[in-house]
């Protein structure tokens, strides 16, 4: 372990309920029968939280970061436009977050994901699976290319649209940094529009979801590129943590 | 005005959706060739130590529904108590073991399995052991933030009795919907309510 985890391996800041989306949200029909009615039980990290799985770096195939090719025929690509997403996974404190897990899934050009309940009409290309994955480098930094998913329609209420997402799971160093949340494009108008969107109460929150065009990193005649930076919670430092007695 | 902290904010979760499982278990989703094999669908091999059993479980909603779409993880110590964890400093656990598991459900009664190993006893933020436990992360859509909850084994009362957290739980009678029922020798069963009557305790770590 290095001099930083040593110095940064106490407990997790407190996660800020606020920020996040509550449980229950009514104009996101689906969480209202999923969603506790009482409140969570606030528990100090112990162990069980501050610990997480490893993911090695080897394990990853040589196009699990391409979603252009990863699922099409030798030769052939994905239809669509054509983006590199990119960026750093942070803690709360700015520090990137070496090794962490992300894996990416989205639906295809036309808006259509590859799943048997999947119940569009857009259609399905042949050559996109829609899934990725990567591990982060040592200054948390990541990247992978893919199409930009289209908008579609959902059962909510009777004409609600998703803005084109991609959705991202991440596991940190800890499980108490396990997060699943969803990217957005600048400039989609379906933003504003979408009752998940909706589910956080701060635009000042959602404008952290949302990737900003950089045409500084576009691929020039091929890719444009979107920036993404994910934050996921911040540790103390151990050096006065409170530890009580016997230990 | 005082200086700034300049400390940034967690990124907002969002449901993991109705499609979850293409992201997170694209081989049960039916898309295969991209990854060799699921993750997390594997905790134990033929040398794991320790006592191996199993857990099953449904995860329902607040009508009574078993969830169809949810993604399960799990997250334990192993046999000795030890995480195989960057983090873990106290030893090293046993190499066979990932401590860590991921289950989609089953597609037809949304029904869980983890094949596992019993976890050690792990120290509480005092030092005082916790009975063993596993931790379950539970996402689907309709579930805006992950919930975390503990699995506690029915067979374990005095550790359970003496749990430091399990003991701070003002309403001692919702204790139980942590506690997994002994079905048979090594068979665990572990049924999450997310909503009304039986309502799992559910933790903001």
């Amino acid at each position: 372990m290095s001099g930083e985890d040593t110095a940064r391996a106490g407990s997790f800041f407190q996660r800020d309920r606020l920020w996040h989306p509550p449980a229950y949200t009514r104009d996101y029909k689906t969480s209202v029968a999923r969603s506790p009615r009482l409140a969570l039980i606030s528990a100090a990290n112990t162990l069980s939280e501050m610990t997480g799985p490893v993911f090695g770096h080897d394990m990853l195939g040589p196009a699990d970061d391409d979603l252009l090719t990863n699922f099409a025929k030798p030769g052939e690509m994905a239809i669509g436009q054509r983006i590199i997403v990119y960026g750093r996974v942070l803690d709360e404190t700015g520090r990137g977050v070496p090794d962490c897990l992300i894996e990416v899934w989205q639906a295809n050009a036309g808006g259509r994901y590859r799943h048997g309940k999947e119940t569009y009409d857009a259609p399905l290309d042949p050559n996109f699976g829609g899934c990725g994955r990567m591990i982060t480098g040592p200054d948390g930094s990541y990247r992978f290319r893919t199409v930009k998913p289209g908008p579609y329609p959902w059962p909510n209420r009777v004409n609600d649209w998703r803005p084109a997402h991609i959705h991202f799971s991440l596991f940190g160093h800890a499980f108490a940094q396990r997060l699943i949340t969803q990217m957005y494009f600048e400039g989609d108008p379906l933003i504003a529009l979408c009752p998940i969107v909706n589910t956080i109460p701060s635009s000042e929150a959602v404008d952290t979801l949302v990737a900003a065009l950089d045409m500084a990193n576009t691929q020039p005649m091929d890719a444009r590129a979107y920036k993404f930076d994910i934050v996921l919670r911040g540790r103390r430092a151990t050096r006065f943590e409170n530890r009580g007695e016997g230990s | 005005m005082a200086q700034k902290l300049d400390l940034l904010k967690e990124s907002p979760s969002q449901t993991a959706g109705p499609y979850v499982h293409i992201g997170c278990t694209p081989n049960f989703s039916g898309i295969s060739g991209v990854y060799p094999e699921d993750l997390g669908s594997a905790l134990v091999n033929d040398k794991t130590k320790g006592e191996r059993i199993t857990v099953r479980g449904q995860v329902f909603d607040g009508t009574g529904t078993p969830l169809k779409d949810a993604l399960i993880e799990i997250w334990q110590a192993d046999a000795t108590g030890l995480y195989p964890s960057r983090n873990e400093t106290r030893g090293k656990a046993d190499p066979n073991f990932t401590g860590w598991g991921r289950s989609p459900g089953d597609m037809e009664t949304g029904e869980f399995v983890f094949e596992t190993v019993k976890p050690g006893r792990v120290p509480f933020a005092d030092g005082r052991a916790q009975a063993p436990h596993i931790t379950f992360w539970v996402v689907a859509r309709g579930i805006n933030v992950g919930l975390h909850t503990r699995m506690y084994f029915e067979d374990e009362a005095d550790a359970n009795a003496e749990d430091p957290l399990l003991a701070r739980i003002e309403h001692q009678v919702r204790v139980p919907t942590l506690i997994a029922q002994k079905t048979g020798t090594g068979e665990y069963r572990f049924d999450i309510r997310l909503q009304g009557e039986g309502e799992t305790i559910f933790f903001d770590i």
